[in-house]
């Protein structure tokens, strides 16, 4: 199976009845997602595109059994959208909302620790696209018909060059197995090394697609778990070579302030673990296409 | 957001953060004036600018009589300091009078957001004065870190422990433990993004004073800081990035000559990236962001186009979460409300592709379109370069 996403998956929607919340319902639903209902306070008992709405996440799990949520809720109250989902018991949630202070998210983060590995919500976001199990579901704001089923996986910070990864390997044939964003803010719910031991693990992914940027030392923490665990190629791209220092780039993350967070630095690190590195965003595809032609790997759509 | 040595300082005096006396000036007889109110017979005479490196740029001077204070505040004002930092200049229009101090050790002390711990990090050092890069390249060694647990805050043994590994005297142990919680809350309390006393120093007498302080803020957390909001000084920000952040947008200022209108800080960056790899430079960065209006991108235009320096526009639009037949509705508008002479290459992908591009066929409008990103920079560098020739010929 994909990762993270099914058909299958029941999904709850917070803040659905806001104007980006509803739209996104909306083309959700039309993609084949299972979404089973939506949050927001206040508006409990209410119906929206023929589901129910609830005023707590815990209302909306035992009502429906929901086992993953979507966050469209605006950035003074996301992180704590986010606690409520990890403490009514939802397994994954996606938080798309862009612009969540960065001491929300530590407290986030730390909030989650208080949860046993086993009964641990996984998050992915904020500030990110989302997640699509081409195909199969969306649980993300990516458009879906960009996306061809198949069996590489892609994971990214930015949103837009998730879709720019999976159309070029669309024109050359190629699926994709799920895409997962993880955002482009400082401290997220997912790193790279999170979802790649996803992939790693899926045995419907046989390639994945690495997608990072400018700032942070989680590439660099991927390549090692790349050099010393992952048996799956891994092809990656980061963006911000020609980004200058000290300047953040649009992404709240996007900014080089240590050592080892400028493009070069990755590109170089991700190089040295043997990772195959697209030279440039438009070579993504084709870079993709030669690892998997050196390896013998033949992956077809699925 | 950045603000300035003495909005930081008055910050971290309300949080009981020791330091020299001092005012502000806006022009040389104020500074001699702040001089002899704070009494004494020596003062330091600072610069104020959104910029390290002010000592060496010349931006900070010792003076023995308010004559002297007069005169070098004199000659900061109007001046453009160049530093290291910030090589093109920044311009000074507030000095700040600060009474001299005897300084016996510099020590460093900063807070930040860190990105591998997750939590707010605090960094010290034995070694201050020098800037942080550095001390961290030349003697890794020397720094002292301590992460803090959000749910209990910085503890009182932490701070203890950071002041013994400094090197502090039994007697200095207490000051120092309350000057590091004091800043920490302030970073806390204000949703700093960056905070940094360096130096801090130890002066004749054994005390602890912040002789120069830098903060930074999340700008996402501004919101719920009004207070914040309102040091914002203008003057050091360059005026194409105040225009684009005015108007809600994402907007880095560069040195070339294309100028970029894209959706996603991801696909922006690449895109500069490709400019840069077919041989062009970038005028900007600008991110339009989720769900762009046409209205929204018809700013983005008018932002991009207010830089003399560009010499093409390219967009380049892979809709998601917008649609690319309101990003054509807009770059029509814009053509149609400003005098857009200069060449304009369009890529658009993703959702309602083929209305955009039907729009953009059906305007009539002298527009190069593009299916890739690389047709697109390839496209743009070109024509970069054409009017490049053209500048040239009528030179």
């Amino acid at each position: 199976m994909a990762i993270l996403l099914t058909e299958e998956t029941p999904v709850i929607v917070q803040g659905v009845t806001g104007r980006i919340g509803r739209f996104h319902a909306e083309e959700m639903i039309e993609y084949g997602t299972n979404v089973v209902g939506g949050v927001t306070p206040g508006k409990g008992g209410d119906t929206i595109l023929d589901r129910p709405v609830f005023n707590t996440v815990k209302d909306a799990v035992a009502e429906t059994g929901a086992e993953a949520s979507i966050v469209f809720v605006p950035p003074p109250f996301a992180a704590d959208s986010i606690m409520e989902a990890a403490d009514a018991g939802i397994r994954h949630c996606v938080c798309i909302t862009d612009g969540i202070p960065t001491q929300d998210m530590m407290l986030v983060k730390r909030y989650m620790r208080r949860y046993r590995a086993p009964d641990k919500m996984r998050l992915t976001g904020p500030n990110c696209a989302g997640t699509i199990s081409p195909g199969r579901a969306l649980l993300g704001i990516m458009p879906g018909h960009i996306y061809l089923p198949g069996r590489i996986g892609i994971v990214s910070r930015s949103g837009t060059l998730g879709y720019e990864a999976a159309s070029q390997l669309k024109a050359l044939g190629f699926g994709v197995s799920t895409s997962v964003g993880i955002g482009g803010d400082p401290v997220n719910g997912s790193s790279f090394r999170d979802i790649l031991e996803l992939f790693e693990a899926d045995d419907e992914t046989d390639a994945v697609v690495m997608i990072g940027e400018i700032g942070g030392p989680q590439e660099a923490d991927a390549a090692e778990y790349v050099a010393e665990h992952m048996t799956k190629p891994v092809i990656a791209y980061i963006a911000g070579l020609a980004a200058p220092k000290g300047r953040k780039m649009g992404h709240a993350g996007a900014i080089v302030s240590a050592a080892g967070e400028s493009a070069q630095e990755k590109v170089e690190i991700l190089a040295a673990a043997g990772i195959a590195v697209s030279p440039d965003p438009s070579s993504l595809g084709t870079t993709v296409a030669s690892v998997l032609d050196e390896r013998g790997l033949v992956v077809q759509p699925a | 957001m950045d603000i300035h040595e003495y909005q930081a300082k008055e910050l971290l005096a309300r949080y009981g953060v020791p330091m020299p006396r001092g005012g502000l000036s806006y022009s040389p007889e104020q500074a001699s004036y702040r001089a002899t109110e704070i009494g004494g017979t020596s003062w330091v005479v600072k610069a104020q600018i959104h910029s390290g490196g002010r000592g060496e740029a010349g931006g900070v001077k010792l003076c023995h009589s308010d004559h002297e204070v007069a005169d070098f505040a004199n000659e900061l004002f109007g001046k453009r300091l160049r530093t290291r930092q910030a090589p093109a200049g920044k311009c000074v229009y507030r000095v700040y009078v600060e009474e001299a101090t005897d300084i016996k050790q510099e020590l460093y002390f900063g807070i930040v957001l860190d990105r591998a711990t997750e939590r707010i990090t605090v960094v010290a050092s034995a070694e201050g004065g020098m800037e942080i890069e550095e001390l961290a390249e030349s003697n890794p060694d020397a720094l002292i870190k301590t992460t803090i647990e959000p749910a209990v805050g910085f503890l009182e043994y932490q701070a203890r422990e950071l002041a013994f590994a400094l090197g502090l005297a039994p007697s200095q142990i207490a000051k120092a433990s309350q000057l590091f919680r004091a800043a920490y809350r302030a970073f806390r309390d204000l949703d700093a993004a960056m905070l940094e006393i360096n130096p801090l120093a130890v002066t004749g007498d054994g005390e602890l004073v912040a002789l120069d302080a830098k903060m930074s803020f999340d700008d996402n957390a501004l919101f719920r800081r009004p207070a914040i909001s309102e040091l914002r000084d203008r003057s050091q920000e360059d005026p194409r990035e105040s225009h684009a952040a005015d108007r809600g947008l994402a907007y880095v200022g560069l040195d070339g000559d294309i100028g970029c209108v894209i959706n996603g800080a991801g696909l922006a960056m690449a895109t500069l990236d490709m400019i840069k790899l077919a041989g062009g430079d970038p005028a900007n960065f600008l991110d339009i962001g989720g769900g762009a209006s046409p209205e929204r991108v018809f700013k983005a235009f008018r932002a991009v186009l207010a830089d003399s320096n560009v010499k093409v526009v390219l967009v380049n639009i892979f809709a998601g979460i917008n649609r690319c037949d309101w990003v054509a509705k807009g770059i029509v508008e814009a053509f149609s409300q400003i005098d857009v002479e200069l060449p304009v290459v369009v890529r658009l992908a993703g959702t309602h592709v083929a209305e955009g591009q039907r729009i953009i066929a059906e305007s009539g409008l002298p527009i190069v379109t593009a299916d890739t990103l690389a047709e697109a920079a390839e496209k743009a560098v070109a024509a970069a370069e054409i009017g490049d020739r053209a500048t040239a010929a009528v030179r």
